[in-house]
């Protein structure tokens, strides 16, 4: 597929359910809930940039202590060509260029490999093992199983949602006892970059809700870097439990800043810095956020998972359509051949 | 075709109709002639989730869980659901109201209500019953 010579903004997407594998079998892991429900999911922060055809998604899962593994999945718009550590400080100079006041940049994660789901990429990330799989909602279901880990109940609906726009899912596992090896203290953060060509960025916030009921609340801040201002859908209003916090062109420094991290220097000369925090019940979360920075300010509702896509045409039923125009050709043909080649008639 | 081979060709769609008419009376009656129900689990909520059945008499259940994650089907009194909600089993099966149904499989379980009243069939994995994995079951004399 040809990349749009437009460029599409940022998007990116910041979620996670969290897991915890515990030693007992019984509870062995969990979505968002813990075996004791003691697991808990702090303000997540993730950089979704956009650049040259490529989405940048860069987020950090943080050790919070204890043993055993802490999971999530995380719904992906496409395959990534690559899975990294991400930069040391991108995310923490995110946060300074934003708020007056400091604030660690949290969240949490986890999963493990193998099952029915196509596993398309393994890499190892200091105490993170991270998965991309390929399924849909009940082959990346399985595959949570039989890696030990238990889904929420909404996950079965929630998971589908996803799998009906991309079947392309991260996993990624925190293994605390490793990370308590390697002398990680709690709140460490392990950055991870994924990068992802497509001409379809969106930012699964959706999501984020997973495994919350009700009123409970979800926190998040995600930032969008992109080439222009972007378009969003929904529109951040705050009453639909998204706020517009920061829309301006990135500064200079904050640029070159990024640009000098890890794995940063994809970050363009210009660009524009779009924060947008989410603070909603997980009732309200029932959308993705949909970008367009083409500078068509047309964001698109299957992206936002407010409409479902088209559905695509099975190789059986391209045949079949193929099959049934070749007979309407040669019907016509025949019809042509009667009414233009009639036989003279035969002088008496 | 001759008579010799309509009579043949008859009697297999007899038999077939036949067959056909047995089958059907076996699904409302259920394999053992017992009355049967048939509880569909999808996005982690019962289907139906109101039931009526009579008392005294066996009735097969069939649940059917459509989802990627395993389910609960617990039935009973409020003594017997808090039961439950602190419970440690991780796998039930052994008493005919309580069974667990792994992902995307059926289980068969038939029961014997004694005496009327209104019970509540719950899936008591974390969050489940939060969630609204919840039935109520109506013993009729």
């Amino acid at each position: 597929m040809s990349k749009r010579s437009r460029t599409l903004g940022a998007a990116g997407f910041a979620a996670l359910l969290l897991l915890a594998l515990a030693a007992a079998p019984v509870l062995a892991c969990g979505g968002l809930i813990g075996p004791n429900g003691a697991v808990n999911l702090l303000r997540t922060t993730t950089l979704a940039g956009y650049h040259d055809g490529e989405e940048h998604y860069i987020t950090a899962f943080q050790f919070a202590g204890g043993g055993g593994a802490f999971g999530s999945l995380t719904p992906l718009p496409g395959v990534p060509s690559k899975v990294e550590k991400g930069g040391d400080w991108t995310l923490q100079r995110l946060v300074r260029e934003t708020e007056p006041v400091p604030e660690a940049a949290v969240f949490l994660e986890a999963a493990r490999a193998a099952g029915d789901a196509e596993v398309l990429m393994e890499v190892r990330i200091d105490a993170l093992d991270v998965t991309v799989l390929r399924g849909g909602a009940d082959e990346v279901g399985r595959w949570a199983k039989q890696n030990g880990f238990r889904l929420p109940p909404d996950a079965p609906e929630v998971l589908e949602f996803y799998a009906e726009r991309s079947p392309i899912f991260l996993a990624a596992v925190f293994d605390a006892d490793a990370a308590a090896e390697r002398g990680q203290a709690v709140g460490d953060g392990t950055p991870v970059h994924v990068t992802i060509p497509t001409d379809n960025p969106w930012v699964p916030l959706r999501i984020l809700a997973l495994g919350k009921t009700g009123q409970e609340r979800v926190d998040a801040d995600v930032y969008l870097l992109n080439d222009q201002k972007p378009a969003l859908l929904p529109a951040p209003t705050g009453d639909n439990g998204l706020t517009l916090l920061n829309d301006e062109p990135a500064s200079d420094s904050l640029l070159a800043d990024l640009r000098s991290d890890r794995g940063m220097e994809w970050v363009p000369t210009s660009a524009w810095l779009t924060k947008v925090r989410i603070d909603a019940s997980a009732d309200q979360l029932g959308f993705d956020l949909a970008i367009d920075a083409s500078g068509a300010g047309a964001p698109s509702y299957v992206d936002a998972g407010l409409a479902l896509p088209t559905p695509g045409m099975t190789p059986m039923e391209a045949l079949r359509v193929i099959f049934g125009l070749g007979l309407i050709g040669i019907a016509v043909g025949g019809a042509l051949l009667l009414v233009w080649w009639r036989p003279q008639p035969v002088a008496s | 075709m001759g008579r010799t081979e309509f009579g043949i060709l008859g009697g297999i769609v007899v038999a077939l109709a036949i067959a056909g008419a047995a089958a059907a009376w076996t699904v409302a009656r259920g394999a053992t002639g017992n009355p049967q129900v048939t509880i569909d689990i999808r996005y982690s909520h019962f289907e139906p989730s109101e039931l009526s059945v009579p008392v005294g008499v066996p009735v097969t259940v069939v649940l059917s869980n459509r989802d990627m994650i395993d389910h609960e089907w617990i039935l009973g009194d409020d003594a017997v659901h808090e039961r439950h909600r602190t419970g440690t089993e991780p796998v039930h099966g052994a008493r005919p109201t309580e069974v667990t149904i792994p992902a995307g499989e059926t289980r068969r379980t038939t029961i014997v209500l004694d005496e009327a009243g209104t019970f509540r069939y719950i899936c008591h994995l974390p969050g489940h019953e939060a969630y609204g994995m919840v039935g109520v079951l109506v013993a009729r004399p």
